[in-house]
């Protein structure tokens, strides 16, 4: 190319039986093999499965460290874990269920499927992709780091001054889950940009606002509130990090500091980030379940908007965590209102579903089985925050078991099924085969039934008293056969995550192969082959409707066109589209695989090990070395349209 | 008939193009972020001001004589890069390297008179909860005009190699609309510090 394209009419084809034009494609977007492409790579498909696959990780670990604990609780008065180490696990599984499994496994999803399902070829910003992986994989070996010496965080995954000051905790403890945090925070807050701007930039010709995914509009809404409140936590531990450290004083109150400020800068993130963590599952059930029924979604607007309103009311809650605090009448009776009015949005969704189950003709799958449980524990875990939304009621319950019980019923019920689900549902695009249906209710019943059985009593546990984070209880308080059925259930839980452990690795090997569209679904993702082709698809297809793929059956006559469209196969190119309308916009570059965004996540980690380490010097030389990576990775190209002036 | 015939004969700007570049859109992310985060930090001044009932709160009026006027200097700072932008979109190298060298240049002063007033000031961030909000708040700033002006720097050097021009400014953008930012943060952190505690009727 000598003459600098400053703009072109692109060409309309169609897509099918032209091998020429697949292995064009594939030669621009295709990760070299080796060590290097493994590195390099920026594909958003093999960057989601690394999300997932990490985050199951979490998962398993956060879920070892609780069946420690329900071991040391099965029975009154045991001695498997001393108070300390009780402290480090408990705080340790909050923390990692939390920020580590709870949003990553449903960003994985996302970066997985969300380029699929508007029908571009790469998330808006690949090598940003990238970058938070690799940041989201190393703030978690950053924190469990600390079990390497004895010291991982011990004051809970709400970490309250004074009990986490230096006076308090002089240990490294607390600096670790502090600097981890903030590290995470990076991963998340750039993360969430990058889907925004997927989102609203990169949907296919004629994908107008009203026809996005529904499971678009749970991630949408959820990074715009991540953009948001993430820096109020990164803040709060920042501000931790210097009083404990820099003796500054806004935690303490012999110099006019705030005990409470922590708290509320917490909650300020902490009740937007419950929501967070669950909005995107809510929106992977009503994007996978109406293909489960046969039927579009019941009321899409409605879910949509209901799911925006969820979010919304969920920045003005965080007050209800601190009922009894000592706050003001006036702010009880506010905060209260709110957080019982935030359960209407989520009947809408709930009435949704249950009315695209009985107006459809569900095929009883495992998605549908474990998406069918999430209904029920949805309910459940809706009710006892209903419940605790009442300011008696909380003054009586908060720091009990009750609380625990709620908190498990909405983080299982709400991420853990409908996760599962959406891995039984998308697991055959990721690989190509389909998972055992007879292993995969197995696991269901396994996972219902100890769920319920593990989690339900502590309900009552909480009731009769038993108050949080006790390490151990003796045999007069009455909560003895409660706990032991609790541990139970845990450990069944357990077993039933296991089966499909198993069920996902046979599968990888022996699975029935899926084909395109193996659930004979209607968006774009189904489209294209199963596992897609590194460009996702031949052609930008054109989008007229929600359902893409059902437009014939639906009566509305075909309309959309995923299989003709723009060729854009001069490098490696993609669409961008208006805000709102998707008319096509502009032809956007993309960037090449590219070694920067694990250099610079191993700057940043360099970064936070001298600040935990506090060896100023060293913190200068990764400073430099995070200057010097970034100017490298931003330095303007010609390759990505960058450069004024004709190659010469 | 497909809606691609309707849209098909549209021509198309190609690579990274004014607003239509997804560097830019992503900045706005960013901008909307960094903003959030001084809100909180607003948020945590004013919490502990209305909080600290019977002390004064700060325990002097502070002083507007280098204050005002280094808010003088940003906000013609942004004027500055304006311009620069302004030759970029225009194809007039001479102005897009003057405007961007004066906003790094006014930028400085910004940072040099910032430390004077930092040194000035009687107490210090260990001194008390109101020291360390208030050395906290700035030093968030300061960091932020550090970093706005590392990317001037870069986009000096950038304009200075020829690389951007009519078609190709985004970089241009993107640099100026973050150093606009850094502007509006700084006079509501002003307005916090330096001005609301002269509304309160103390003298």
């Amino acid at each position: 190319m000598t003459e600098i394209e400053y703009d072109r009419v692109p060409k309309v084809v169609e897509a099918i039986g032209r091998p020429e034009l697949s292995a064009r494609l594939r030669s621009f977007w295709e990760s070299k093999p080796g060590l290097y492409g493994w590195l390099a790579t920026v594909d958003h498909k093999t960057l989601g499965i690394r999300y997932i696959v990490t985050a199951f990780i979490f998962l398993g670990l956060g879920g070892i460290e609780a069946l420690i604990m329900r071991i040391q609780l099965a029975q009154p008065n045991e001695h498997v874990l001393t108070p300390e180490e009780y402290n480090q696990l408990f705080t340790m599984h909050g923390i990692t269920m939390i920020l580590w499994y709870a949003l990553p496994i449903l960003t994985g999803f996302s970066v997985y499927l969300q380029p699929l399902l508007l029908g571009c070829r790469d998330m808006a910003l690949p090598r940003l992709n990238a970058f938070t992986y690799w940041v989201f994989l190393f703030s978690g070996v950053f924190l469990y780091a600390s079990f390497l010496i004895g010291a991982a965080p011990d004051a809970g995954w709400f970490n309250y001054v004074p009990l986490a000051s230096i006076e308090q905790d002089p240990g490294p403890n607390i600096d670790f889950y502090a600097l981890a945090n903030i590290f995470l925070g990076i991963s998340t807050t750039l993360g969430g940009v990058n889907f925004i701007v997927t989102i609203l930039r990169f949907r296919a010709p004629g994908m107008s606002i009203n026809h996005l995914p529904i499971m678009s509009w749970g991630t949408l809404t959820i990074s715009v509130a991540s953009v948001l409140s993430i820096p109020a936590v990164s803040l709060a531990f920042f501000l931790l990090w210097m009083d404990r450290h820099f003796g500054t004083h806004f935690f303490d109150p012999a110099t006019g500091g705030q005990p409470l400020l922590w708290q509320h800068l917490f909650w300020l993130w902490g009740h937007p980030w419950v929501y967070i963590i669950v909005l995107p599952a809510l929106s992977m059930v009503s994007q996978a379940l109406p293909v489960c029924c046969r039927r579009p979604l019941v009321g899409y607007s409605l879910v949509a908007l209901a799911t925006v309103l969820t979010m919304v009311l969920g920045f003005g809650v965080w007050l209800h965590h601190m009922f009894a605090t000592g706050l003001p009448t006036m702010a009880l009776a506010f905060f209260s209102a709110v957080s019982l009015i935030i359960a209407i949005p989520s009947a809408v969704s709930l009435f949704s579903w249950l009315a695209t189950i009985w107006t459809g003709r569900p095929d009883f799958t495992t998605t549908f089985y474990f998406f069918a449980g999430f209904i029920i524990v949805f309910v459940i875990g809706g009710v006892s925050g209903f419940m605790t939304a009442s300011v008696p009621v909380d003054w009586q319950l908060t720091d009990t078991y009750f609380v625990v019980a709620h908190i498990h019923y909405v983080l299982i019920g709400w991420n853990l099924f409908a996760v599962l689900g959406a891995l039984y549902h998308w697991f055959p695009k990721m690989s190509g085969r389909m998972l055992d249906e007879t292993l995969g209710k197995i696991s269901f019943w396994f996972i219902f039934i100890g769920f319920n059985v593990g989690f339900f009593p502590m309900h009552i546990s909480g009731l009769l008293g038993m108050p949080r984070r006790i390490y151990t209880y003796s045999p007069e308080m009455g909560w003895s056969t409660l706990n032991l059925i609790t541990s139970i259930g845990s450990f069944v839980l357990a077993i039933g995550l296991l089966i499909t452990l198993v069920n996902v690795v046979r599968s990888l090997r022996v699975g029935r192969i899926a084909g395109p569209n193996p659930w004979d679904a209607d968006t774009l993702e189904w489209s294209t082959s199963s596992p897609p082709p590194p460009y996702n698809f031949a052609v930008i297809p054109t989008v007229a409707s929600r359902s893409p793929l059902w437009e014939d059956r639906l009566g509305e006559g075909q309309k959309s066109s995923p299989a003709r469209g723009f060729v854009l196969d001069q490098g490696k190119e993609t669409l961008g589209t208006t805000m709102l309308d998707a008319v096509p916009d502009v032809i956007v570059k993309m960037p090449e695989d590219s070694l920067a965004p694990l250099l610079l996540s191993l700057a940043l980690a360099a970064l936070f090990t001298t600040m935990m380490l506090e060896a100023w010097w060293w913190l200068a030389a990764s400073a430099i070395a995070i200057l010097v990576i970034t100017v490298a990775w931003l330095w303007p190209r010609r390759s990505l349209g960058e450069i004024e002036g004709s190659t010469s | 008939m497909s809606l691609v015939e309707e849209v098909e004969p549209r021509r198309l700007p190609v690579g990274s193009i004014g607003h239509h570049a997804t560097g830019w859109w992503a900045m706005l992310c960013g901008i909307v972020t960094e903003g959030a985060l001084f809100g909180y930090l607003l948020f945590s001044y004013y919490y502990s001001a209305m909080q600290s009932h019977a002390e004064l709160w700060p325990p002097e009026l502070p002083h507007l004589s280098l204050a005002l006027p280094n808010t003088i200097v940003l906000l013609v700072s942004s004027g500055a890069i304006w311009f620069g932008e302004r030759g970029a979109k225009r194809g007039n190298a001479r102005e897009e390297l003057l405007g961007t060298a004066a906003a790094i240049i006014l930028g400085i002063i910004f940072v040099t008179v910032q430390f004077f007033e930092w040194h000035n000031k009687p107490f210090s961030i260990h001194s008390s909860a109101y020291g360390s909000l208030y050395f906290t708040i700035t030093g968030f700033h300061m960091a932020h005009v550090m970093v706005g002006l590392l990317i001037l720097l870069a986009i000096l050097i950038w304009c200075w190699r020829g690389y951007f021009g009519p078609h190709r400014h985004a970089y241009v953008s993107i640099a100026a609309i973050y150093w606009h930012f850094i502007d509006v943060v700084w006079l509501a952190v002003f307005f916090t510090i330096y001005i609301t505690p002269y509304l309160s009727g103390r003298s």
